[in-house]
């Protein structure tokens, strides 16, 4: 292993209190991801501080809308607004809301096609 | 904090001439590892499609009932992957590219393999 | 109270490498706010891993940017490796770590040659990448091509370097690194540039740590922070230290670009004189299940490779955060208070690689 990632699972409501945690010990943002699962979508926050690699998983139901944490660091509103356009995730209170107009996609949230899709096209190959 | 600092290289290039190649009178000499376009020795090749398979870009095209072998010069992106899983080595890389051409149609290179006798049984490769 | 006007900068504009647009709200001659938008180069590729067998992605990684392409190749084999588990051998770590450094001095000398652009001295735009010219003959003569290698794979590399072809490549860096310095030397002393390029776009290093900035923008503002330090590759045996400038205005970070071309040359060089002998690769089977988070310092900064795969052959997610990416907050930021003039400027020594934010 070139480096150990820790990985710390959080809930909704414990999200903005691990951040503010983070930001209060020097940590800073790395990188928010997300990733389309079957029934869920999990998001990734990694926070790195002194080349120590950190991250929360978020699980999130679809429909259920979560708190931005642009208001703890700014430069996240890049990551959710990306995330909200691309995947459908509901984020409230993002500082910097481009409301859908960030990528200004043809196609609304396509990187969540069903996952069928992508099972009958590896069957064909 | 200087004021002429560029006065040297400007002299330089005064008397070093022009820097770029006065193409098409000098030819570019590509160096011998340089990737280019794919050749195929067709007599050896036994049409196990291995080669399009592996073909990120699906460039190539392998008949084996009429022993054809066909690559689109265009799809190529040149990284040698068809070279390095051919199981009869009769695929190669030149160093240089393909020449170009006005019709996309005329970029599709056919290669097909004489009519003669069938190849030796497999129980006769050593690979 | 003066009026407002937006001006539209971007997407086509003769300083820009490659398209983004920026609203700049405008008071008379300063800018007040800068909005960005991008999407205009956007090709999915993060989508397309669910198409392509993980083997096969390496090509399409290499190819999500032309200027860091062999990075983009290498961290993708990384966090592949990490995944399986899978011993990359010595040799091909140091081959890696040799490509990797040839490739941030020719990016950064491209980069200096599009800042000279950018502040209208076309002599010395030239005569960069003149000399750039001379790193992409010894990337081509090592690996075949001069922008896109094609050489990492899973579990190593897929050519070699002799040792005669890597003395004969020292060699030559050193002379090019002399010719370098005639045209670094202008960056660093030069009045003109100086007049252009000091106090412009200041960026503090407390902003610049809480905006999560990356690469050369940080350590331009003070903050020691390099990727590599990490140990991945073959770093971990090299000795080098991050290269920090404190004024963080834009001459600062054109400081450390030009400083960190020198270092990048004295690292082929350790790395030659300690590369070992043996395999170039390792044989790789079966299809990877686990997820990692692979780390690489591309000349930009800090490029991010989250891949997670579930044992088929496709990859099941693949998210590339890319260091312009993670510089976006910190470019807007810059660009309150700057006068229009030093618009282009402050965006381009941000360094931006807009095909790499768009992926």
């Amino acid at each position: 292993m070139t480096e150990e990632q820790t990985t710390i699972e959080v809930g909704n409501d414990e999200l903005l209190g691990a951040v503010a945690d983070f930001r209060s010990q020097g940590y800073r943002l790395v990188q928010i991801c997300c990733t389309a699962l079957a029934d869920s979508t999990e998001i990734n926050y990694s926070f790195d501080k002194d080349y120590r690699f950190m991250n929360l998983r978020l699980t999130v139901r679809p429909g259920e809308e979560i708190q931005s944490i642009s208001i703890i660091y700014w430069s996240a509103f890049v990551y959710e607004n990306e995330m909200s356009e691309l995947f459908g995730v509901r984020i409230r209170n993002i500082v910097v809301d481009y409301r859908g107009q960030f990528y200004r996609t043809a196609v609304a949230t396509p990187f969540i096609t069903p996952r069928a899709d992508a099972a009958n096209d590896t069957e064909k190959e | 904090m200087s004021f002429l600092s560029m006065t040297r290289n400007i002299a330089q290039n005064l008397f070093e001439g022009p820097s770029t190649r006065r193409y098409p009178k000098e030819k570019r000499e590509y160096e011998q590892k340089s990737r280019g376009m794919i050749g195929i020795d067709i007599e050896a090749c036994i049409f196990c499609g291995l080669c399009s398979r592996r073909c990120p870009t699906e460039a190539l095209t392998v008949r084996k009932d009429r022993k054809e072998w066909e690559i689109d010069r265009l799809r190529c992106i040149f990284c040698g992957y068809c070279v390095e899983v051919c199981p009869k080595k009769c695929l190669s890389m030149a160093n240089h590219y393909s020449p170009c051409v006005t019709v996309r149609e005329d970029a599709i290179h056919l290669e097909k393999q004489a009519p003669g006798p069938a190849k030796e049984a497999p129980a006769d490769e050593t690979t | 109270m003066s009026q407002r006007n937006v001006i539209p900068f971007g997407p086509q504009h003769p300083v820009l490498p490659e398209p983004i647009h920026l609203d700049l709200v405008t008071e008379d001659e300063t800018v007040v706010e800068a909005i960005p938008s991008i999407g205009f180069v956007h090709r999915g590729l993060e989508k397309l891993v669910e198409k392509k067998d993980y083997q096969d992605f390496v090509y399409v990684a290499e190819r999500i940017c032309g200027i860091c392409s062999f990075m983009h190749g290498m961290t993708y084999c990384q966090a592949v490796e990490e995944i399986m588990g899978v011993a990359v051998p010595e040799r091909a770590l140091y081959l890696r770590t040799v490509w990797a450094e040839l490739s941030r001095i020719h990016s950064h000398l491209m980069w200096l040659g599009l800042a000279a652009d950018a502040f209208g001295f076309e002599s010395l735009f030239m005569n960069c990448w003149k000399l750039r010219e001379g790193i992409l003959d010894i990337i081509e003569a090592t690996t075949g091509g001069r922008v896109i290698f094609g050489s990492c794979k899973i579990g190593g590399v897929r050519r070699d370097i002799d040792d005669d072809t890597m003395k004969g490549i020292v060699g030559k860096l050193g002379s090019i690194g002399r010719e370098i310095r005639h045209s670094t030397d202008v960056f660093l002393n030069d009045y003109s540039v100086q007049h252009r390029l000091k106090d412009v776009g200041v960026l503090s290093g407390e902003d610049a740590r809480s905006l999560g900035t990356v690469g050369p923008v940080l350590r331009a503002s003070g903050v020691a922070m390099d990727t590599r330090k990490i140990g991945y590759a073959s770093y971990r045996d090299l000795k080098f230290e991050p290269v920090v400038e404190k004024s963080g205005d834009c001459h600062a970070r054109c400081r450390v670009r030009v400083r960190e071309i020198f270092q990048s040359i004295d690292l082929i060089g350790q790395a030659a004189r300690k590369m070992p002998s043996g395999d170039i690769a390792i044989k790789v089977t079966g299809a990877p299940d686990g997820e990692f988070f692979s780390r690489v310092e591309q000349p930009r900064g800090e490029v991010i490779y989250y891949v997670k795969a579930n044992g088929s052959k496709n990859l099941q997610r693949f998210r590339v955060r890319t260091p312009t990416f993670a510089n976006l907050p910190a470019m807007v930021k810059m660009l309150k208070g700057a006068s229009v003039a030093d618009v282009p400027n402050i965006i381009l020594t941000v360094d931006p690689c807009i095909s790499c934010i768009e992926r």
